[in-house]
């Protein structure tokens, strides 16, 4: 495989072949020399049109840790604000010879424009685009699941996974939601009714309203980050409202059961969808979910850069 | 010296001998029997020449996209001889002023008559009325008056709008978009919408501007024309209005009768447009709509635009898509081949009622003798593979790329005189 635009593109041999690539090389950076010599002379690019610091970290990190050369081009603004446009930006980026583009975009569809329009011969690893997918995160957020609620190998069978809050845009959950279903997890999206997509009916996982129905049969819950300004544009009354019916804290979490563990993509809004004493509580797996990304994130470009064989 | 349109059969009828003189059909003859300057029309089906209530020529102001000039020659190979042209320009087609000089322009290309549309409120802002006295009482006698590319959604002015024209035989043609529900919409509402992360547009916001205009012509007693209907749901609404007596007419755009909003899933920006593609459901029930004559007319909706505009993100790229050349060949291969319209449905809806619509007096004649000569002669044999950069047009924006289409525009005579020959400009 070339790119890595959706997670709904990886079949389950090739996500778990990520996933086990990502626990290697987990341990062998796991030493006081980190460095891997896998990607030397190889030119990752990290194309960020929208602010990301973590992300971009993470990717640049992952990359470095491969020896690989890597160039930050952070586009304040997209052809949208007339800055220059994706297609002149990846024509510059391929005359530079970039092996690699990690896009980040305020655009639904963007990496898939930039990977398949002609304009660029690399590999393009999608780092979210618009509401759409962002499955490196999907990506880590199983590997983090599978460490605790598996024994770090294998596929994710059986897990119950809930996944609470804006899932009408996020695309941390449409990520999810994908790469879960091919790893045999059961999801449950968990939202008020405005928040969720049209069609979501049809998407392969359930849906709730109600979050206190969910909580004492899952084994993995994920909060998304949930903006206090959708309020204005009448998704939910008031941020109080929101936090009251759908945000985790102890009380909720105390109906959790013993084993279950609580993910969030970051960056957290404490006291909106999560309280302090949740996010700060053992159970919440947030810091170590950052130290995995870079695990998979190093997996991911060494298995597209280094040739992942397509499945037949 | 006559021009005969030898062998030609008028709506797919009886070959025939069409003698054209002073700008008028003056004989139509048995096949062989007439003289003159000879065309040869065998196998050639003569039509009245297409009307498009829905033209995007984008002159004033943007010229890099298309002219007068462009989209009359882009108009003409497509087998029109009239175009009404969309007052979304630069300025807006909100004066006398404007919409004259956009007549002059199209007079002087002298390829297709150029009917300009004027804006209903000033600077389409949807706030105040536009001069729509002083834009028909022009020289371009202006009768079709639309904010196209905005709704007039304040039901107050859609109302004055509507009861204002009326003393100008006018009609007002709304474009059917309620903007709350429609904020940065991207694509049609629905499960794939969902998947892809794009805004939706749903068909309710189409639908609910349509039922309020309905029922508000009925209201007023005026003429109501409602643009490029994308939905089911839409169809039922005119249905209803039409068994109610109301005075609505409604066009339906080519890309609507055959492309669903699958494509989108390519993100590729041609096929962006507003309103956007919809589901295989909806077109069916288009279809049905266009043959049964709850909808009125084909209406190209040709937007053309530069390249830049399309050659990026989708988000970031413009609405529309190109129309004029591929419109009669989306028809005979979405209604014709099905059997949904024979050659006279097929004039009807291209040609007869979008001139009675725009009140075009010059317009959509029956081929007899006595008539204006605006013809178009098409072949139905005929298959073409569509080729962006063998248009007429200033831009290349068409979604049929590479498609093979069925059905040529041979011919065409606007005013008696040849404005295309052999599927050349003549």
């Amino acid at each position: 495989m070339k790119h890595l635009l959706s997670a709904g593109d990886l079949d389950r041999d090739q996500a778990i072949t990520i996933l086990d690539t990502a626990a290697e090389l987990a341990a062998l950076t796991d030493r006081s020399v980190k460095k891997l010599p896998t990607l030397r002379g190889r030119t990752v690019v990290n194309l960020f049109f929208e602010d990301s610091t973590r992300t971009r970290i993470s990717f640049e990190v992952a990359a470095k840790r491969l020896s690989a050369d890597v160039i930050n081009f952070a586009a304040k603004g997209s052809s949208v604000s007339k800055g220059e446009s994706l297609k002149d930006t990846a024509l510059t980026l391929e005359a530079m010879g970039a092996d690699a583009v990690v896009i980040r975009h305020n655009l639904s569809g963007a990496p898939h424009r930039l990977a398949t329009a002609g304009w660029i011969g690399g590999s393009v690893v999608n780092a979210g685009d618009g509401t759409h997918e962002h499955p490196t995160q999907a990506l880590l957020d199983a590997f983090t699941m599978r460490k605790h609620l598996r024994d770090g190998t294998g596929d994710l069978e059986g897990v119950r996974v809930g996944i609470v809050g804006d899932v009408l845009h996020s695309r941390v959950a449409r990520s999810n939601v994908l790469l879960l279903r091919t790893l045999g997890a059961q999801v449950t999206l968990v939202a008020p009714p405005t928040l969720l997509p049209l069609g979501v009916e049809t998407w392969p996982c359930d849906v709730s309203y109600d979050i206190d129905s969910v909580l004492p049969r899952l084994d993995a819950i994920m909060m998304l980050r949930v903006q206090g300004e959708r309020m204005h544009d009448a998704y939910f009354p008031s941020a109080l409202e929101y936090s009251r019916l759908y945000g985790l804290d102890s009380a909720r979490m105390s109906t959790l059961p013993d084993h279950a563990v609580i993910l969030h993509p970051g960056p957290m809004n404490r006291g909106m969808e999560i309280s302090a004493d949740v996010a700060d509580s053992p159970r919440a797996l947030m810091v170590e979910q950052v130290a995995n990304g870079v695990s998979v994130r190093m997996a991911v470009l060494y298995l597209l850069l280094g040739g992942m064989k397509e499945n037949d | 010296m006559p021009i005969v349109l030898r062998g030609a059969r008028p709506y797919g009828e009886d070959a025939a001998d069409i003698v054209i003189a002073d700008g008028l059909i003056v004989e139509i003859a048995p096949v062989g029997s007439a003289s003159g300057e000879v065309i040869d029309c065998e196998g050639l089906v003569a039509l009245p020449g297409f009307v498009d209530l829905h033209t995007h020529l984008r002159e004033p102001g943007r010229e890099d996209a298309e002219t007068v000039e462009s989209g009359s020659r882009a108009a003409a190979l497509g087998g029109y001889t009239c175009v009404h042209a969309m007052a979304n320009t630069s300025p807006v087609a909100d004066t006398a002023g404007v919409v004259e000089q956009v007549w002059r322009l199209g007079e002087r290309t002298g390829l297709v008559d150029v009917r300009p549309v004027g804006a209903v409120t000033v600077g389409l802002a949807g706030e105040r009325m536009a001069e729509i006295g002083a834009m028909a009482n022009s020289e371009a006698q202006v009768r079709v008056f639309s904010d196209d590319g905005k709704c007039v959604h304040d039901a107050a002015l859609m109302r004055r709008a509507l009861e204002y024209v009326k003393a100008f035989d006018g009609v007002v043609a709304q474009h059917a978009q309620e903007p709350r529900l429609t904020e940065n919409a991207q694509m049609n509402e629905g499960i794939l919408s969902g998947q892809l992360g794009l805004t939706g547009w749903p068909a309710v916001a189409e639908e609910a501007i349509i039922a309020r205009d309905v029922l508000l012509a009925q209201h007023v007693d005026s003429r109501l024309h409602v643009c490029h209907v994308s939905t089911a749901g839409s169809v039922e609404v005119i249905r209803w209005a039409k068994s109610r007596g109301v005075n609505v007419t409604a066009e339906v755009c080519p890309h609507h009768l055959i492309l669903t909003e699958d494509l989108v899933a390519s993100y590729d920006p041609i096929y962006k447009v507003n309103p956007p593609l919809r589901t295989a459901a909806d077109i069916e029930a288009l279809r049905g709509a266009l043959g049964d004559g709850t909808i009125d007319a084909i209406a190209t909706d040709h937007a053309p635009h530069p390249h830049e505009d399309k050659d990026c993100e989708w988000g970031a790229a413009a609405f529309g898509m190109l129309g004029l050349e591929t419109a009669f060949s989306i028809a005979m291969k979405t209604m014709i081949e099905p059997g949904l319209l024979d050659w006279r449905g097929l004039a009807d809806r291209m040609s007869v009622a979008p001139a009675r619509i725009g009140r075009v007096r010059e317009q959509g004649h029956e081929l007899a003798v006595g008539s204006i000569a605006n013809i178009a002669l098409v072949d139905p044999s005929a298959t073409r593979v569509i080729s962006s950069d063998r248009l007429a047009s200033k831009s290349r924006n068409t979604p049929y790329a590479s498609m093979e289409l069925p059905g040529a525009v041979v011919h065409v005579l606007y005013g008696g005189n040849l404005t295309v020959r052999d599927g050349a400009l003549a």
